[in-house]
Formats: C-alpha cells, sequence, structure tokens
C-alpha cells in the first residue's frame, strides 16, 4: 500500500460517511418527512376489500340471504364455519331446509376468502374490522345469522 | 490447516445463535463452534416452526390447499400462491386468461420489489445500520397499501387461484403503481448513500461469505444467493411461465460469489422488476380475470411439477395426484432450505459478525425453510 | 463543619445531575433517532413524551434483579457500581460554567484519561462474572477496544497540552479567552479533533464501534445478564460516559464555557459574554453528544479486527505524526 492509496481511502471512506450523514440529517431537519401514523387517534381507512372478519348481513326486515346450502363450509380449509340447518314449512306449505345457525370461529379463520367466493347467494361477506383481541377465546365463536332472523324472499 | 478447520477441540467456544436471537428473524436455530471470534463450524437446526403444510394439504381440496403457501415464505406470498396455482391449471389443463396472466406476474414482480426492500432494510440492520430498517418500510407500506387495495390483504394474500386471480384489479391499481414507481425511483438514490456507497458497509461485505459457482450448484443455491456466484437459474428466463416469455427481462448475474455480490444482485434485481412492470402496466389487456373451472377441481392421476422464482429462488411444487378430491402427496421445494445448507460452508474462517452478514445476505425467510 | 457541608452538596449535585442527564440524555437519544428514522418517537408520555424515561425506568425500578445460577454473586453485583463510580469519579474536574468546577486539580486531563480506563474494569467484570458465553465475548471485544483506542483519544488530548502547555483544565480553558482551539490552531488541531471525536466513540462503546453489546451478533454482549436496575446502572452509565467525553472534547477543543471570542474584537467578545457562560458549556456539549449520536443511527457497524485495524494502522499513526506536527506548531508560535 503505497501512502497515496493510504490517503485517498481514508479520503474516499471520510467522504461516503459523510454522505450518508447527510440524509440522516436531512430526515432530521425535515419533520414533515414522518410516516407514522398515530394509531388509536387516526384510523387510516381500510379498502372495501380488506379481509377482517366474516359477516353475514341483514336488510331492515331481519332477513338474510343464506339458504344453508354449507357451500362455505366445505370451501373453509380450516373448519371455521359449521351450518346447522332446520325443516321449515314455507309459504306453498312445502317443507324446505332453512338455515338455524351460522357458526363462524373467529379463532380458527384464516381470512382466505375462499368462503365468499363459494357462496351462491352472497349471504356472507368480509367486513373491514380488525381490532379482534378479546380476553376469554370463547367470544370469537359467533352466531353470525341474527336472532329471529329469516331468509330473504327469492333467495333459492 | 484445511482438516483442522470444522474440528471441535478443547477450548472451543459452542453458542447456540437462536432460536431467540436479534439476528435470526424468527426461529432459527445455528449451533457455532467458535475458536476466538473465528467460526469453526456452524449447523443450522430446524424444525421450531414446522407447521406441516405439505401433510396438511393432503386432505385439502385443490382451491383450499394454496392458502397455506402465503404463509411459507410471507415475503413473496403472492409468487408461492402463483406456483401451486400454475401446478394445478397443469393438470386441469386450462387456458388462463391474458389478464389474469399480466396480473399475476405484475403482482409478482410487486411483491419482489417488497421482499427486496425489507431484506435490504433488515441486512443493514444486521450489519448495525437501524435506520435504513425504517426507511424501507416506507417504500414496503405503498406496495402493502395496493395490494390490500386489490387483494384484500397485506400479507397472507392468498389472491392467485386455480385459474386466474380471485378478483379483478381494483380501479385505483395502475395510478397508486405508478405513483409507487415515481416515488421508487427517487428514493432509490438514497438507498445507494446510505448503505451501498458507505465504506463500513463495503468492508463489511466484500470478501465475506465466498461460494465458488461450483459449490453454488452442488449445495442447490438458487435465486440471488446462486446468481451472485455467476450460475444462471432465473425460472422467469429459463423456463419462462405466464407472461414472462414476452416481456423484457435481464437476468442479473455476478461472479463475486461473496455478500456484496449478492447485495448487488439483489439491487438490480429490483431495477429489472421495476422495469418489468412498467413494460405492463399500461398494457394490461382487458378481459376475464379468472378462466372458467369446475365447482370440484379434480387432477387426472399422475404427477405434476411446477416451479416460479420467488424473491429467494427457485420455488418448485410438486403434487402427486390419485385422481380425487384431494392431493395423494404434495411436496414443495423451498429455496430458503438449500440457500441455508451453504452458511456452514460460507462462514467457515470468518468471524461472528461475519456470520451475521452472511445470514442477512442470504435473505432468510424461516417458515420458508422449515414448513 | 464547613468542608462536610461542602461535600454534602456537591454529592447531592452530582447524583442529581446524573439523572437529570440520564433523564435527558436518553429521551434525546431517542428522539434524534426516530427523527433521522422517519419516525415520531416517544409521545405519549408528559407532554412531547418528555416523562418517558421517567415511566421506564419506573418500570426498570420495579422489575426482578436477576442473578443468573452459576455467575459469581459478587462480582456480578459490583460490576455495575464500578461503572456507576468510574464514571462519576469523571465529574470532578469538569467545569460546568465559569467558576462552577468541584476540584480544579492541576493534572485534570491525566485524571480524566486515567479515570475513564476505569469503565474497562466494569464490562470484564460483568462479562466475566456472567457466567454467559455472549458476555464474555462482549467483554473480551470490548477490552481489546477500549485498551487500543485510549493511545489515540489520548494522543489527540496530548496534541491540546502541547499547544497550552497545562495539564489544568481551568488553564486549558483559559488559554482559549482569544478564540477556540479549533480556530486557532490550524489542520493539525482539526486532525487531533477528528481523532478524539473517533476514538471517543469507540471508548464509549457507542456505534458504530458497539462491539461489545452489538445486539445482531451477541444479543446484549456484556450486560446480556442485567435486568433491572442492575441494567439500568449501566445504561445510564453509558450516557454520563458519553456527557463527559463531550464535555472534554468541548473544553479542549471549543473552549468550554468560554463564548465565543475573535482575538481582539473588544465590541464583539462583550456583546458574546452576554450569554451565559454554562449555557456555552451545555451547548458545545450536547453538539457533540449529537454528532455522536447521529453517527449511531447513521453507520453500520464495523467488524472487530476492521476496528483493531482502524486503530492501529491509521488513526495512532496519523495521531503520533500530528502530535509532531502540533509540537511544531507550538514552539514555532504558527497558531493564532
Amino acid at each position: 500500500m503505497t501512502l497515496k492509496t493510504y490517503f485517498s481511502n481514508i479520503f474516499s471512506t471520510i467522504r461516503s460517511l459523510l454522505k450518508g450523514m447527510r440524509r440522516t440529517g436531512y430526515y432530521f431537519t425535515h419533520h414533515k418527512e414522518i410516516i407514522t401514523q398515530q394509531y388509536p387517534e387516526y384510523k387510516p381507512p381500510l379498502p372495501e376489500r380488506f379481509r377482517g372478519e366474516v359477516v353475514m348481513p341483514h336488510n331492515a326486515d331481519n332477513e338474510h340471504k343464506c339458504t344453508g346450502c354449507t357451500a362455505c363450509e366445505l370451501a373453509c380449509p380450516n373448519g371455521t364455519i359449521k351450518i346447522v340447518t332446520k325443516q321449515e314449512i314455507n309459504a306453498a306449505g312445502k317443507k324446505k331446509k332453512a338455515l338455524d345457525t351460522f357458526v363462524y370461529h373467529l379463532e380458527l379463520c384464516t381470512m382466505c376468502n375462499l368462503c365468499i367466493v363459494a357462496c351462491p347467494t352472497d349471504a356472507i361477506e368480509m367486513a373491514q374490522s380488525f381490532e379482534h383481541s378479546v380476553f376469554d377465546r370463547n367470544s370469537l365463536i359467533k352466531t353470525l345469522n341474527e336472532p329471529g332472523s329469516k331468509l330473504e324472499e327469492g333467495i333459492e | 490447516m484445511l482438516e483442522e478447520i470444522g474440528k471441535t477441540e478443547e477450548g472451543d467456544l459452542i453458542i447456540n445463535i437462536g432460536p431467540q436471537h436479534p439476528s435470526t428473524h424468527g426461529v432459527l436455530h445455528l449451533v457455532i463452534t467458535l475458536n476466538g471470534e473465528t467460526v469453526k463450524k456452524v449447523e443450522p437446526h430446524l424444525g421450531y416452526i414446522h407447521r406441516s403444510i405439505e401433510k396438511m394439504s393432503e386432505s385439502l381440496s385443490y382451491r383450499q390447499f394454496i392458502y397455506a403457501t402465503s404463509r411459507m415464505d410471507y415475503l413473496s406470498s403472492h409468487i408461492n400462491n402463483h406456483g401451486c396455482a400454475l401446478c394445478v391449471e397443469q393438470g386441469l389443463e386450462v387456458e388462463i386468461p391474458e389478464r389474469a396472466q399480466v396480473i399475476r406476474v405484475l403482482m409478482g414482480e410487486l411483491t419482489r420489489i417488497a421482499s427486496h426492500v425489507l431484506w435490504w432494510g433488515a441486512l443493514a440492520m444486521d450489519v448495525g445500520a437501524i435506520t435504513p430498517f425504517f426507511h424501507a418500510f416506507r417504500e414496503r407500506e405503498l406496495l402493502n397499501d395496493l395490494m390490500e387495495e386489490t387483494c384484500g390483504a397485506r400479507l397472507t394474500m392468498n389472491y392467485m387461484v386455480p385459474g386466474g386471480v380471485m378478483f379483478d384489479l381494483h380501479p385505483n391499481f395502475q395510478r397508486r403503481v405508478h405513483e409507487f414507481i415515481s416515488m421508487f425511483k427517487s428514493k432509490i438514490g438514497e438507498y445507494d448513500e446510505l448503505v451501498t456507497n458507505n465504506a463500513i458497509f463495503i468492508n463489511r461485505m466484500k470478501g465475506v461469505g465466498y461460494i465458488s459457482r461450483e459449490d453454488a450448484i452442488s449445495y442447490g443455491c438458487s435465486g440471488p444467493v446462486a446468481r451472485a456466484s455467476g450460475v444462471s437459474c432465473d425460472i422467469r428466463k429459463l423456463y419462462p411461465y405466464d407472461i414472462y416469455g414476452k416481456v423484457q427481462l435481464e437476468e442479473v448475474l455476478d461472479d463475486g460469489g461473496d455478500c456484496y455480490a449478492r447485495y448487488i444482485v439483489r439491487m438490480k434485481e429490483m431495477q429489472q422488476s421495476l422495469s418489468v412492470i412498467e413494460q405492463l402496466i399500461d398494457n394490461i389487456p382487458s378481459g376475464d380475470h379468472m378462466a372458467k373451472t369446475k365447482a370440484v377441481l379434480k387432477l387426472p392421476k399422475g404427477e405434476y411439477y411446477s416451479r416460479v422464482e420467488t424473491a429467494r429462488g427457485e420455488f418448485g411444487v410438486y403434487i402427486v395426484s390419485e385422481g380425487k378430491m384431494t392431493p395423494y402427496r404434495i411436496k414443495y421445494r423451498s429455496p430458503g432450505f438449500s440457500n441455508l445448507s451453504a452458511i456452514d460452508h460460507m462462514a467457515r474462517g470468518q468471524k461472528i459478525g461475519d456470520l451475521v452478514a452472511i445470514m442477512g445476505s442470504l435473505d432468510l425467510v424461516i417458515p420458508d425453510i422449515d414448513r | 463543619m464547613a468542608l462536610f457541608l461542602e461535600f454534602v452538596i456537591a454529592g447531592l449535585l452530582c447524583i442529581g445531575l446524573f439523572a437529570i442527564l440520564g433523564l435527558v440524555l436518553v429521551l434525546m437519544e431517542r428522539k434524534v433517532s426516530a427523527y433521522m428514522q422517519i419516525r415520531l418517537g416517544p409521545n405519549r408520555v408528559g407532554p412531547k413524551g418528555a416523562l418517558q424515561t421517567l415511566a421506564d425506568t419506573l418500570k426498570l425500578l420495579s422489575k426482578e434483579g436477576l442473578t443468573p445460577r452459576g455467575a459469581d454473586r459478587f462480582l456480578f453485583n459490583l460490576a455495575p457500581f464500578v461503572a456507576m463510580i468510574g464514571t462519576m469519579l469523571l465529574l470532578a474536574p469538569i467545569p460546568f460554567a465559569k467558576g462552577f468546577q468541584l476540584w480544579d486539580i492541576n493534572i485534570g486531563v491525566l485524571y480524566i484519561s486515567a479515570v475513564s480506563s476505569l469503565a474497562v474494569i466494569s464490562i470484564l467484570l460483568a462479562g466475566w462474572a456472567s457466567n454467559n458465553k455472549y458476555s464474555l465475548l462482549g467483554a473480551m471485544r470490548s477490552g481489546a477496544q477500549i485498551v487500543s483506542y485510549e493511545l489515540s483519544a489520548g494522543l489527540s488530548i496530548i496534541a491540546i497540552v502541547v499547544l497550552t502547555g497545562s495539564l489544568s483544565i481551568s488553564d486549558i480553558i483559559a488559554s482559549q479567552a482569544d478564540g477556540w482551539w479549533i480556530f486557532k490552531g490550524h489542520l493539525p488541531v482539526w486532525i487531533a479533533f477528528v481523532t478524539f471525536i473517533i476514538a471517543v466513540t469507540a471508548e464509549t462503546n457507542r456505534a458504530p464501534f458497539d462491539l461489545a453489546e452489538a445486539e445482531s451478533e451477541l444479543t446484549a454482549g456484556f450486560h446480556t445478564e442485567y435486568s433491572g436496575m442492575k441494567f439500568a446502572l449501566f445504561f445510564l452509565a453509558e450516557y454520563i460516559n458519553i456527557f463527559i467525553v463531550c464535555a472534554i472534547g468541548a473544553i479542549l477543543f471549543f473552549g468550554g464555557w468560554m463564548p465565543f471570542h475573535i482575538g481582539n474584537w473588544e465590541g464583539f467578545n462583550r456583546i458574546m459574554d452576554y450569554i451565559p457562560s454554562s449555557v456555552w458549556f451545555f451547548g458545545k456539549t450536547f453538539f457533540l453528544i449529537f454528532v455522536i449520536m447521529w453517527f449511531r443511527w447513521t453507520f453500520p457497524r464495523l467488524r472487530i479486527d476492521q476496528l483493531l485495524n482502524l486503530e492501529w494502522k491509521y488513526l495512532l499513526p496519523i495521531s503520533m505524526v500530528n502530535v509532531l506536527l502540533i509540537t511544531l506548531v507550538a514552539i514555532l508560535g504558527w497558531h493564532f
């Protein structure tokens, strides 16, 4: 190593280090570059496709669209959904299979969206809620159909 | 002299790095034999995050098993899903609409950038600079946001399904990708200022963890690790899938074989991915985002293999079908496993600090190594 | 009696300064790092997060002080106190303002460089007594590091001692009444200053020379096994050490509490004198502390052999030649 390379080494090192310091120094003085979001106060809007939880929307008359066909139960890779059906006599006086309880295990769900895709009547959809932590895991086992709800007219 | 390296002697220090250790990025467990500061032997121990995804998949249908692959290499979950979807489609012999192919490739390349950006920050953190890690997340967050908008998830996507993609692109997608491209191009210079040209960083990387071309091949390395040793192994170039055959893509090769070469290869790959995205983003063909498939998928009896290039290397999916609703056997070839196996070869005779740099340059994702 | 009272007051002041400096410096580090990393930093406890370190201290106080099995109990528990006492002793000869100095000893600079090397003993004790391989490696690294970097730190201090002709800190400050050495001493003093900053960064185990506690390699190095208040003592000692070395740097190169004076511009110098001397002292010290923090949040860490190379191949030869140059400058009276 000649004396020249020795000193040029030192100078190029110092230059490269100063360049890095200029970059961090820039961010130190430019506070508007900060990207932190203050979470509980500011909740960023979630896109409508965000998969947070399976829900079953009900209309104003407390009616849902689930026929109890168990397509979602079959599509689920984790056994998250359990559908209990009952026999019901409809307006025409015929016996018909209908939904009794739609049990949804949020603690098993991986939000893969396969049940939503599988549903022939669009009875379930993904909600944008994501704050699911609870103290008792039993409260994560949910019944999606509202008490007293029934199938919407015209859905087969 | 060479034979002596690797033997345990009186006075050698045996240290467990991991399963809980700041630089193993997960539950990797390395048993290292030290002579002073010099590493004599590295022995990776696996099994801490084994979830038996392969066995589990045997009882799931061909639509269902894909979700679990997002949880293997979680940094390139799109590409893992892609590989599985390709393998199932190979058995089903369905024609994928061109729109779906373009979307898949776009998502794959965006995932690659997101993965490499995170790797860049994590590598810098491994060698002691913490600030780049946070800067890397700024870019990654943009990508996560735009994926969230289209796919509905930020990490475990489950977006690619046999026959195409689950949803069509979000109307905002193209605008946001353009925003990302212009933002990323303005920031990539900062990466060089902060890390690439930093003299300390170059000294920590150059000549560390050397692996020759022959050794890289015999260890089965793939992806940037092998390409940094001069092995041409980019699946996107050699066995093009979907529309990779039609896009301009340059395989990044380097013959350095050390950590610095691996670093440079990944940095250049980000540029390549960016150019692929730029070629495709304004030319997304209209049409269906999914081919018509049967409600219940059944693969004809036989064996199917497909491979894709993830951010870490070659990801292979091997399905044996008996003609039933569920696969008889699924085997994944994960890039991290083979890349990790070379760590002993790379780290022998180096210092502990080098071992950490080597781990960082291999870009290990532990759930990928240990499925 | 009066002497006793003096002791009590001095002791209380020292401990109070310790506590306040610890709180301020930890908060400053966290804020500086946050802004460089495009984050906000602590902002929940107190106004703008000002009480965050207080809350952290409370948390550490309430934690269990664990002594691992197989550790040398006595030495393990002694080590944090050695670290603390070592740094406390260093406060004695530092003038915080004009005439505000605990002990104006005539070998002040020598005393500081002698006592500051006590820090390595506490690190070696902690590393060895922990019965942990990471700690041992960290302690050994730190031993090699501090012993070597003391040489160039000492040589750059000598540069100023040669110019001043005195080891006493008050004399060194008085000699800068017509301008600080960094401006009076030409290039050699600049070289001495850069060497000094690099060497003290290494001596205080700060990044990029934080090999003793390199978290990505040795988890936490020599204090891996320490918890609760024992860990906090190490933590505090590290920050007070930074304060002290930066204060020394400010004294040697920037004139300590001496206001910014230029030669014989009487009017300008008088205006500068209106700013209290303590503001000058703390301003300069905190500026140097900021520079050291700036290093930490920008640079990657060196490897152990590169660290020793830097000292023995670069810093030491350069500072030796530099001392020669400075002697020449001092003899020929070339400085202003």
